[in-house]
């Protein structure tokens, strides 16, 4: 499982849905691979927009991955509100680009990185989800569902 | 949870889940050729976007692009019988042949993609979030209308609502459901507007892995949509439909949030 998708993913039980400690899963005896795959630099910056920083930081920080995940989202240093912007900060942020090597390093982690054996726990109800050859079993007991 | 839903449940593990387990090497075998459809809605996603394959199967959806982002999920299980699969649809005796799902197991070949095993009505992802979903002849095996109306709220709510364009992605995110129709008269089933909705519909096995079982036929559960059917239910899931059409014995609507 790569650690972009656990950026994406949730318990799948009903009533935590709601609670801001099920999201991210927490990883637990995760046994990590890396798996270089194509670097499309496109992709990644396209991607950065939709990731939720904070929850990528604290699987990064939860696996001893740190060093690898910049403290703040590039993609943030792109935008410039368009209210209180200068004409020159406006111009700044559009010939502003993310470097390749900012976005490789990203790729490194995002895509090649996975988790192919160990646990996804939900921080709300404690449910743990197995990963078993990088793939993640997310299907309930019918207790929970 | 009420009666109803838990005798659906457990009707769809005999019906479905048990049936799809038992023929996945055959049944993926004649799944590989993308719809135009489905192979057009991909394509028009802007690279970086991305998006869940909810019952991806074997995952030929996955293939079409490489520059967007799909979690790919199915329920479905190994050739295995039922007795010897737990709760988790993960096989007890844990031989690297029948450790994860069989057809996910087809699915996890495509890059840069992910698969997960998930339920379609206990989705594991955050709501809000996605800028695209495809459900291709899946809800047509939930053996309720509740529980189909219900997994198409599922699948809405995971998109990304109006008003929320983001950079390079156009605007709200949208849904493409497919689901077998009523009416095919033409095809070699024969079905057509007067006939029940609800079937037992056989498949009979013509390859499997140990060459057990060949010839044996199964039947699987399907509600077949008559027309409007599904644009009724995204409508009751709140839900509105985008554009809709019929291709290929099947109902077919892109959908979105309302």
């Amino acid at each position: 499982m790569k650690l972009l998708t656990v950026n994406f993913l949730t318990c799948a039980v009903k009533t935590c849905k709601t609670s801001s400690e099920s999201y991210p899963l927490h990883f637990r005896d995760a046994q990590l691979e890396q798996n270089p795959q194509t670097f499309n630099p496109l992709f990644i910056r396209n991607i950065l927009s939709r990731l939720d920083w904070s929850a990528l930081t604290t699987t990064a920080n939860e696996l001893g991955l740190t060093a690898m995940l910049p403290d703040h989202n590039p993609a943030d240093d792109m935008m410039v509100d368009s209210e209180g912007a200068t004409e020159e900060e406006k111009n700044r942020a559009k010939d502003n680009v993310i470097s390749e090597e900012v976005l490789k390093k990203l790729h490194t982690f995002l895509v090649d990185t996975a988790v192919i054996e160990g646990k996804l726990v939900c921080g709300n109800c404690g449910f743990e989800y197995p990963i078993k050859e990088g793939v993640g079993n997310f299907l309930l007991p019918p207790h929970l569902v | 949870m009420d009666n109803d839903h838990i005798r659906g449940e457990e009707y769809e593990q005999t019906n479905v889940h048990n049936v799809y387990s038992k023929i996945a090497t055959h049944f993926s075998s004649t799944r590989y050729k993308p719809w135009p459809v489905i192979d057009d809605f991909l394509r028009s996603l802007t690279t970086g976007s991305i998006g869940l394959d909810i019952g991806c199967g074997n995952g030929k959806y996955l293939a079409i692009r490489d520059d967007i982002y799909i979690v790919a999920s199915d329920r479905h299980v190994t050739n295995l019988t039922s007795n010897e699969i737990d709760y988790f649809g993960v096989a007890k005796s844990l031989t690297r042949k029948y450790r994860s799902s069989e057809l996910i197991e087809f699915a996890t070949q495509h890059e840069p993609h992910s698969a997960i095993v998930a339920d379609i009505l206990s989705l594991p992802h955050p709501g809000a979030v996605f800028d695209f979903a495809i459900s291709i002849a899946v809800i047509h095996h939930l053996s309720t209308r509740e529980r189909r109306v219900d997994a198409v709220r599922a699948i809405l709510n995971t998109l990304r609502p109006c008003g929320e364009d983001r950079e390079g992605s156009g605007s709200a995110g949208q849904a493409l459901f497919f689901v077998w129709a009523l009416e095919q008269k033409n095809s070699r089933r024969g079905w057509d507007v007067d006939d029940e909705q609800d079937q037992m519909v056989p498949w009979v096995l013509k390859a499997d892995k140990s060459g057990d079982g060949v010839g044996k036929t199964y039947h699987r559960y399907y509600h077949l949509y008559r027309r409007g059917e599904l644009e009724e239910d995204i409508v009751a899931a709140g839900g509105e439909v985008v554009r809709s059409g019929y291709d290929r014995d099947n109902w077919w609507s892109v959908a979105r949030r309302r």
